[in-house]
Parts: structure tokens; C-alpha cells; sequence
């Protein structure tokens, strides 16, 4: 028999993980995307996302632009919430609780603590578990995965290196943390209690993935993603959705490669669903090499 | 396809599986032995026991059934009096009036239904249910998640309601709800569902061996379309409150 997804998981109330985990379940198998203004969440919903993240810049910009990037103003944010009937979500800086504060009293779908951003703390991620609104978090390995969902995360993605168009990033983190997940299942209990302590997590939380060879909750890709292949390879690696930032509207077509995205999210196994809406997307964004970014614009390296 | 129902014996169900929550279905129904297949094209509805509309977004799963040639072929396989399961997103799309915005529907359950009508995530949670059926114990909960909210039935039965809402409907083989079942582990909503599907199969089996009765079977079905105690029934869309 199937194991089902919502045993107990450890450090969330049974209602936590029908409500806040069962939020995130909804949008799998779909493509959430970053919109800046009311036009842009537009164009994304009649596309087919299933969800928007509100945000002032798109990360290609925050990296042009440089300086602190900050939560992203609430008229804003209003704006989109009136435009579509979709979620739509919004990133706070790591570790600043009073900007995710902001987010809930808004009534925003699901918070992003995101590395995109300027981070506000550097010891501390915001304790997530206060707020009713699901968040989702970034991460690179299960380490970081499972100190997110400790801390109350609903939702993961990884991290890749948003803003670069190079989805070289998010393939790495995707591979880390299945094989990472793997690894589990051979280990016996006290190897267990060992390995928690190394990822600074409770033993209950890693001897449930051991067990259930998944995270306990939803697991998305992110950062870097910029063509409809990008996206089923993500999907194929063992993503359950997709997040796609600066890929759309800094393409030459965003409408048409915004549908491309969300079927190639749907039929990402079959390859000639994959041909098809690959064909004539026009100019994808200029995407740079991670290995040419100076070590301090790496934003994957925030909040671990 | 073939012949696949007669593999091991358990009934197969398709959840349509465009976007959403369908992989939460399939473990919901497993737990119940189920086999499921995941439904994106026109082909994978051939052979099927039973149907899922899982919950996610509608809009989403409305661009999707256009682009892949699905809307009519689901259409087809939905009013073809196979048993289906309808949540959240899913029962949007089988309803007869959809609005905040208004939206196609295949218009097959007689409801109005206003989306997000529980309001943003915030309002999200586990709400106790008042049930008028006795298919379901005592206790039955419901966890809404940005949900639908009905506003008006028609020629249905209620089965249960939230604060005097209708959120669990049926009509004949149609069964559809405003909050999640799928969620949560061995949920009455999906028993209720898993027999639906089971007995239209005994009864689909008893019709194909050419049984000199047929009809007998499955007809005092309290899964199929037995009315409820305190079945709303009438004729056209009135106030569901």
C-alpha cells in the first residue's frame, strides 16, 4: 500500500499540515512566475500560472541594479492581488520577520524568505511557524531543506542562481538533496541520529524523509530556469513545480513562452509535447555564466 | 489499453492530471486499493472506473484542457454516468455557474460557485461540517483551502454544509466537494467515492455477463444515488441558504 503524504510531520499540528502544506500541494504540476506589475500577473494567469510572485524587480534587475533589495512595496503588491484570481505571492528578506508581518496583515497567499533578496539577519531565518501564511524557502542540500521546514517551512525550492538565466545552479541543488535523500535510506539509526546533528535538525524530521524517501512537503525548482526545457528537466530531476523568474518577461515573447513553460511543466515527460511548444519562442533571455559572477554576487550563498 | 481493469482486480480511476493535486488523489484512493492512472490526454480516459478532478487552479487546468484537445473528450467521459470525484478547482469545473470572475464550466452539477469565495489562504483551515447525509460519521471535518464557495444548488443533494453552505454535493454519479478530502489520511469523503466506484463496477460486471437482473445490483447503493436525510431537491438554482 502507498504511503500517504500527510502522516504526521515532524514540528507541524495536524491542521498546519492539511492548511499550510496542503496549500503548496495545489500548485504542483504548475509554474508559479514573477510579475512586477498588474499587466505582467495578467498575462501570467491567462498563460496558465498557477500562482505569481509579486516582487518590484525581477532578479536579472536586482543584480543590474544592485544595492539592498527589499520587500517590494504593498500598493504593489494590492495591485496584483486585484488583478488575478490566482495566488499570488511575495518575497521577504531572510530573517526580517517584520516585512513577512507586513505580508500576512495583506493577506498574501504564501511568503518567499528569499536569497534574492538582501538579507536582514545573518544568524537567524524568520521563525515561520508563528505566521498563519505558508512560506516557502530556498536551499541548496537537505541540510538546508530540512533546517527551513524545522524552522516552518511548507514549501522548499532550490535555489539555483536566480537572475542568470543558467539553470546549471538549480540542476546541482535538485541533485544534492535527492541523492542526499538516498543516502537515508541505508543508514541505520544511530547513523541517523548522527547525521541530524551534522544537518542540525531533529533526529524525528530525518528519520521521516529516511523512511518516506521525500521531503514532507512540497519540493520545487527555482533559479535560473529560462526555456520549456529547462522546466521538464527540473520536473524530471524530481521537481514538483516550477518557479520561473526573470525566463519570461525578460524574453523576447513572454506570453507565448509563458504557456510553453506551463504545458512543458505538465507533459514534461514527453518529449514531443516538449518539441512542439519549444518552436518559435523567439529570443529567451540573455542568460551569464555563473562561473564569470564574482563570489559576492553569488545569491545562493546567503541564509544556509 | 486493453484490457487493463481485469489486472489484479481493483478498480481504476483517472485523475486528470493537468496541474494541481492529483498525486495527493492517487494516494488517497491507494490507501483505499485503488490503482490510479494520471490523466493528460484523450487516450489515458479509455478503460476507467472512476474519474478525479483534483483541486489546484482552474484557470490553469481550463488553458490546459484547450491546448491539449481535451475539454470535449472530458466532457464526454464525465456526463457518460462514470462515477467522479470532484474537489476544490475540480468542482469549479463541473459547475453549472461559476463567478468572481466568471468562467467556462462544463455546467454538468447544478450550483453556483463563487471562487476564493472563503476568501485569500489566510482564511484557510479545518472547519467543522454539518452533515446531512449518514453515509458520513459523526466528526467529519473539511479542510478549505482558498475554497470555492457555493451559492446556489439546484436539482442536488447536500451533504454536508459549513456554517449553513452547501460543500459536499451529489447529483446521480457526480460527487463534488468544496474542501480537500485527498488530504487527509482514509477521509470519509474518499471512502464514500472508492464505494461509488465499486459498486457501478459490480453493476457494470453484472450487465456485461448478461445476469438475468441486472438492474438489482447496486441499486439500494448507499454510494451511488440513494437520497440523504435532508436531501435539498428541487427544480431550478435557488439561494443555498
Amino acid at each position: 500500500m502507498t504511503k500517504h503524504p500527510f502522516p504526521q510531520v515532524p514540528g507541524f499540528s495536524a491542521e498546519e499540515v492539511v492548511s499550510k502544506i496542503g496549500f503548496c500541494e495545489q500548485l504542483k504540476g504548475g509554474v508559479i512566475m514573477d510579475v512586477i506589475d498588474a499587466d505582467q500577473a495578467r498575462i501570467a494567469e491567462e498563460a496558465g500560472a498557477c500562482a505569481v510572485m509579486a516582487l518590484e524587480r525581477v532578479p536579472a534587475d536586482i543584480r543590474k541594479f544592485g544595492g539592498v533589495a527589499r520587500a517590494s512595496d504593498p500598493e504593489m503588491i494590492a495591485a496584483i492581488q486585484k488583478a488575478v484570481s490566482i495566488p499570488v505571492m511575495a518575497k521577504v528578506r531572510i530573517g526580517h520577520f517584520v516585512e513577512a508581518q507586513l505580508l500576512e496583515a495583506m493577506e498574501v497567499d504564501c511568503i518567499d524568505e528569499s536569497e534574492v533578496l538582501t538579507p536582514a539577519d545573518e544568524q537567524f531565518h524568520v521563525d515561520k511557524r508563528v505566521f498563519k501564511t505558508p512560506f516557502v524557502c530556498g536551499c541548496r542540500d537537505l541540510g538546508e531543506a530540512l533546517r527551513r521546514i524545522h524552522e516552518g517551512a511548507a514549501m522548499i525550492r532550490t535555489k539555483g542562481e536566480a537572475g542568470t538565466g543558467n539553470v546549471v545552479e538549480a540542476v546541482r541543488h535538485m541533485r544534492a538533496l535527492m541523492s542526499q535523500i538516498k543516502e537515508l535510506r541505508a543508514m541505520d539509526e544511530k547513523q541517523l541520529e548522527k547525521k541530524a546533528s551534522e544537518l542540525r535538525v531533529p533526529v524525528e524530521l530525518v528519520q521521516w524523509v529516511a523512511e518516506a524517501q521525500k521531503l514532507p512537503v512540497p519540493n520545487f525548482s527555482a533559479g535560473g530556469v529560462a526555456t520549456p526545457a529547462d522546466a521538464a528537466l527540473m520536473m524530471q530531476l524530481g521537481a514538483e513545480a516550477v518557479f520561473v523568474g526573470s525566463g519570461i518577461f525578460k524574453s523576447g515573447d513572454p506570453q507565448k513562452r509563458a504557456k510553453a513553460i506551463v504545458r512543458a511543466v505538465t507533459h514534461f515527460r514527453d518529449a514531443k509535447v516538449l518539441v512542439e511548444v519549444s518552436k518559435g519562442l523567439g529570443e529567451p533571455m540573455v542568460g551569464i555564466n555563473i562561473s564569470e559572477l564574482p563570489e559576492d554576487q553569488l545569491l545562493a550563498k546567503r541564509g544556509i | 489499453m486493453g484490457d487493463v481493469r481485469t489486472e489484479d482486480g481493483a478498480p481504476l480511476v483517472g485523475v486528470l492530471a493537468l496541474q494541481g493535486d492529483f498525486d495527493d488523489h492517487e494516494q488517497a484512493l491507494a490507501a483505499f486499493g485503488v490503482r490510479t492512472r494520471q490523466v493528460r490526454t484523450a487516450d489515458g480516459l479509455r478503460g476507467l472506473d472512476g474519474l478525479v478532478l483534483p483541486g489546484g487552479e482552474s484557470t490553469t487546468m481550463l488553458k490546459l484542457l484547450d491546448v491539449e484537445g481535451l475539454w470535449g473528450p472530458l466532457g464526454e467521459a464525465l456526463a457518460s454516468g462514470l462515477p467522479v470525484f470532484a474537489t476544490c478547482a475540480g468542482m469549479i469545473l463541473l459547475a453549472e455557474r461559476v463567478e468572481n470572475p466568471q468562467q467556462r464550466s462544463y455546467g454538468l452539477l447544478p450550483i453556483t460557485v463563487v471562487r476564493n469565495g472563503y476568501g485569500r489562504q489566510f482564511h484557510s483551515g479545518t472547519f467543522a461540517l454539518q452533515l446531512e447525509s449518514n453515509e458520513l460519521p459523526e466528526g467529519t471535518t473539511g479542510t478549505f483551502i482558498r475554497a470555492p464557495r457555493i451559492t446556489a444548488v439546484g436539482d442536488c443533494e447536500v451533504l454536508a454544509r459549513r456554517d449553513g453552505d452547501p460543500v459536499l454535493v451529489r447529483k446521480g454519479p457526480l460527487l463534488a466537494a468544496c474542501f480537500h478530502p485527498e488530504l487527509e489520511r482514509g477521509h470519509a469523503v474518499v471512502a464514500m467515492f472508492v464505494t461509488a466506484v465499486r459498486r457501478a463496477r459490480e453493476a457494470a460486471g453484472a450487465i456485461a455477463a448478461a445476469v438475468p437482473a441486472p438492474r438489482t445490483a447496486g441499486a439500494e447503493a448507499p454510494g451511488v444515488a440513494a437520497p440523504s436525510k435532508g436531501v435539498a431537491q428541487c427544480a431550478s438554482l435557488r439561494p443555498a441558504r
